[in-house]
């Protein structure tokens, strides 16, 4: 039997997860060769070779590339085969179903928009099996069917096949997934794969075959509000092209962009593309798009392109539901590197609130450590804030992975926004960003004038470090290099600006350091290098410098920390300095960090291209 | 028109995010069909702009017609073209009849590792796709290879969403593989959409031949064709069920199997 398709109208990513031993290459292997898919040659080919090694031909064996598999008999990674069928063409995923295996079936089902989940009659609802079926609903694949294979081996009775259905439905229904169709099949003979079995005269659903056919392409996301992670900011030419792929909801010429965190905003003035006549003026989600603006501001990659009426959340921590892949196990209060969608930042794991047992969902409390192929839910905390959504309402911007030194080493959901104590400050910045009034010279011909951007150093430390003195110094040696520097000093807000607070008020470190934030955000608005001490917050310093932050963001901070001893410098600190100070050497690393992050441009003098301003 | 858009979206995102994590990175070019899309889709993604150098691992059999479209289009598109060339392998008269994984493997893989090194290139995005041959089809986006150049299979790292491996360990490097998704009719699909130019080798002349994929001279065969245009290619395609590579040689018995390993493109 030969059925060649034609013209394929679309595209469907399918991943068949169970497993081992359970039959999923079989499957494969009789789908293909049942609707002619094959190549020539291809099924000659290894028959030969199983003649060769003196094996019985299986189906199985057409999709095992590698000689070695063969050896095993198991599937070592995600392969990816394509046929077509009815006018659609599926990219079958084949994840292995074997314990040490478990990152290649994640990274097959990641990337998958329906699956099929295969459960062997004769051995029933196994670990895997249930493991499979919860992180196919932690992974976000919401369309699956259940495939029980091997139904001839149990005599195609219908009591084994309703046994499994029920048993399986109850699990999976603990976390509210629906399977479309239970399918009693012999892959390997062939029953209920393309064509309907003749063993089975009690079963009438879909075949499998025709189950692929019921799968529907995902649900559009363009209706969702929009969401742009911004991928990149390029300057080939004379177009400043921010680009990112709208990952929900559509954009157009003309729209107000919100950038997240930053607050950032302007109109699209443009939508570009290469070689697409006419130049389009909208983009929806799925689209990887450039657009241009009508105001040069300063965005980044990481930031999170919104309308204003729907905003993405921005905090510095989450909770969430996390599977963790490792070598080494997840362990509380280390570093890891998070990802969500295209923003990179430090965090730590706060806290381990439970490990869930995949086997029977039991729970396990008190847990210091995640280890590889468990799930568990947890709290992170960023260095410093990241927009993002809940992963129930939006999937792209919603879900994470981690990073352990050069490896993906887990993934994950968010679950809820965890506030922090900077929420208030952060909501205040927000209101007063998206209402600030702009003059006719902008924050770029600023830059371009000056040599250099705006910037906050911040000398943080006990009494009597050398604070001062280092801060004046380096205003000193940046005005003598010919910067625009400013000592701000917290002696001249106090009886100036805060003269209305009473005495109590000015002992309290929330309104100061509000004040004092603010003040420096007006300053870093006039394209200064803001040089400063936390010296009127006295041992308050860490809550002070977290609000100044907070307030001046995204203008970029430079953190300093003074010790006369070795000491654990506050978190997000840049550069430490402990010991007996050399003031000289002091000041030239804080200039290091400063050309590090893009504030100055390495040489002086010279009018420095930039890429962006803030 | 549709399923091309959404492959080309995943290609450019594939892209944008190589040029975003590394520094060094080029593109191999062999100026086949899969190589000269991947390369306008770089276009693409960039705006009219390649913002970095093309590789050609040159084994001197090449087709020469190839070579004169290679030089055209490096011409037109103003193109950083770097040609790698394995010349110790070459002076000592290394050729096919040697043994094709041991001249592949000479003048190709090792070719390649060359360059690489010499270079320092820690991020090289091919043009492979997952339906051409099946360890191809195992293949991860962003896929590293070790200080040798080699390629574990059994230990990929996992590639969850639309996140892939960006960071890696001095020495070694990043293979990125932006058309693992797209199928050899998708190809011409695109070819056609966006009328990009390619070389007329893939068309019969008149001799009710053309090649189906373009290696060395001396390892590949034409197929037995009468597709005048790329719409008859894609007619074509739709109703065979010949292997693509099937003409050429080096895929013979476990030839790629061991030729991918140790880092064959």
């Amino acid at each position: 039997m030969t059925l060649i398709e034609t013209k394929p109208s679309e595209n469907l990513n399918i991943v068949i997860v169970g497993h081992v031993d359970h039959g999923k290459s079989t499957l494969l292997g009789r789908l293909y060769a049942d609707t002619g898919s094959l190549p020539d040659g291809k099924l000659e080919k290894v028959q030969a070779i199983c003649k060769q090694q003196g094996k019985e031909f299986e189906y199985a064996f057409l999709f095992d590339a590698f000689l070695e598999e063969q050896e095993q008999g198991i599937t070592i990674d995600t392969a990816r085969t394509f046929f077509m069928w009815k006018g659609r063409q599926y990219i079958i995923i084949d994840a292995p179903g074997h314990k040490e295996f478990l990152k290649n079936m994640i990274s097959g089902a990641a990337r998958a928009e329906a699956a099929l989940l295969l459960i062997d009659a004769l051995e029933g609802v196994k670990e895997q099996s249930k493991k499979h079926g919860y992180l196919l609903s932690l992974l976000g694949v919401r369309q699956f069917a259940v495939v029980v294979n091997k139904m001839d081996l149990v005599g195609y009775r219908q009591d084994v096949f309703d046994g499994i259905e029920k048993e399986y439905r109850e699990f999976l229904g603990q976390f509210k997934a629906v399977p479309l169709q239970f399918i009693p099949v012999s892959a390997k003979l062939g029953d209920n794969i393309a064509n309907r079995s003749e063993q089975m005269p009690w079963y009438t659903g879909a075949t499998v075959l025709e189950t692929l056919g019921g799968f529907q392409k995902e649900a559009a996301r363009s209706e969702q509000p929009l969401r742009m992670p911004v991928q990149d900011v390029y300057k080939f030419d004379a177009r400043r092209i921010i680009t990112g792929r709208i990952a929900a909801g559509q954009l157009k010429v003309g729209d107000h962009l919100v950038f997240s965190p930053s607050n950032k905003r302007a109109n699209i003035r443009t939508v570009e593309a290469f070689n697409i006549e006419p130049q389009p003026t909208e983009g929806q989600a799925g689209q990887s798009i450039g657009v241009t603006l009508d105001d040069q501001i300063f965005v980044e990659r990481g930031e999170i392109a919104s309308h204003q009426e729907h905003l993405p959340s921005v905090s510095t921590a989450f909770r969430a539901n996390l599977f963790w892949l490792g070598k080494r196990p997840l362990e509380k209060e280390r570093k890891y590197l998070l990802r969500v969608a295209t923003k990179e930042v430090d965090c730590e794991v706060a806290s381990i609130h439970r490990i869930i047992d995949t086997m029977d969902l039991a729970q396990q409390q008190g847990s210091n450590t995640v280890n590889k192929n468990q799930v568990a839910e947890l709290t992170l905390r960023t260095k410093t804030p990241v927009a993002f959504d809940l992963s129930a309402s939006f999937e792209a911007t919603g879900r994470f992975v981690l990073v352990d030194e050069y490896d993906i080493a887990g993934g994950g959901i968010i679950t809820e926004l965890v506030h922090d104590d900077q929420e208030f400050l952060r909501e205040e910045a927000r209101r007063r960003d998206f209402a600030w009034v702009k003059g006719e010279v902008t924050v770029e011909d600023r830059a371009q004038q000056y040599g250099h951007r705006a910037a906050v150093v911040l000398i943080t430390g006990g009494r009597h470090t050398g604070k001062s003195f280092l801060a004046r110094k380096l205003e000193g040696r940046l005005v003598a290099d010919g910067r625009h520097a400013y000592l701000l000093d917290g002696e001249n807000l106090r009886r100036g600006l805060d003269a209305d607070l009473s005495e109590e008020e000015r002992g309290e470190t929330t309104e100061m350091a509000r004040r004092y934030g603010e003040v420096a955000r007006l300053l870093t608005d006039t394209g200064l290098i803001v040089v400063s001490t936390t010296n009127p917050f006295g041992l308050a310093y860490q809550e002070a410098s977290q609000a100044i932050r907070t307030l001046v963001h995204p203008a970029p901070v430079i953190a300093v920390h003074m010790s006369k001893t070795e000491e654990e410098p506050p978190p997000n600190t840049d550069v430490v300095l402990s010991g007996p100070t050399d003031f000289d050497a002091a000041t030239a690393r804080i200039l290091d960090e400063l050309k590090r992050r893009g504030v100055l441009a390495q040489a002086i003098g010279a009018k420095p291209v930039f890429q962006y301003s803030i | 028109m549709k399923h091309l858009r959404q492959l080309e979206d995943q290609s450019v995102y594939i892209l944008r995010e190589a040029y975003k994590h590394f520094n060094n990175l080029a593109m191999l070019w062999s100026m086949g069909k899969d190589s000269t899309v991947l390369l306008w889709l770089a276009r693409k993604a960039f705006f009219g702009h390649v913002p970095f150098p093309l590789l050609h691992v040159d084994t001197s059999y090449k087709i020469p017609a190839m070579i004169e479209y290679r030089d055209r289009l490096a011409r037109e598109w103003r193109l950083n073209l770097v040609v790698g060339q394995n010349k110790e392998a070459l002076a000592a008269g290394m050729n096919h009849t040697m043994g094709r994984v041991v001249c592949c493997t000479a003048l190709k893989t090792n070719g390649l590792k060359q360059l690489l090194e010499h270079k320092g290139y820690t991020g090289v995005i091919l043009g492979v796709r997952a339906d051409e041959e099946g360890t191809r089809a195992k293949e991860r986006y962003f896929s590293p290879r070790d200080k040798h150049g080699d390629w574990d299979f059994r230990d990929q790292p996992p590639e969850l969403w639309d996140q892939y491996k960006t960071t890696f360990p001095p020495g070694t490097h990043i293979r990125i593989h932006p058309l693992l998704d797209w199928t050899e009719i998708n190809i011409w699909e695109y070819i056609k959409l966006e009328n990009i130019p390619f070389i007329d080798l893939y068309l019969d002349k008149g001799e009710g031949i053309r090649y189906r994929s373009l290696g060395c001279a001396p390892c590949t065969t034409p197929i037995k064709s009468t597709a005048k245009t790329v719409d008859e290619i894609i007619e074509e395609l739709r109703h065979t069920t010949v292997a693509e590579r099937s003409g050429r040689a080096q895929d013979e018995g476990r030839g790629m199997e061991l030729l991918r390993k140790d880092g064959y493109m």
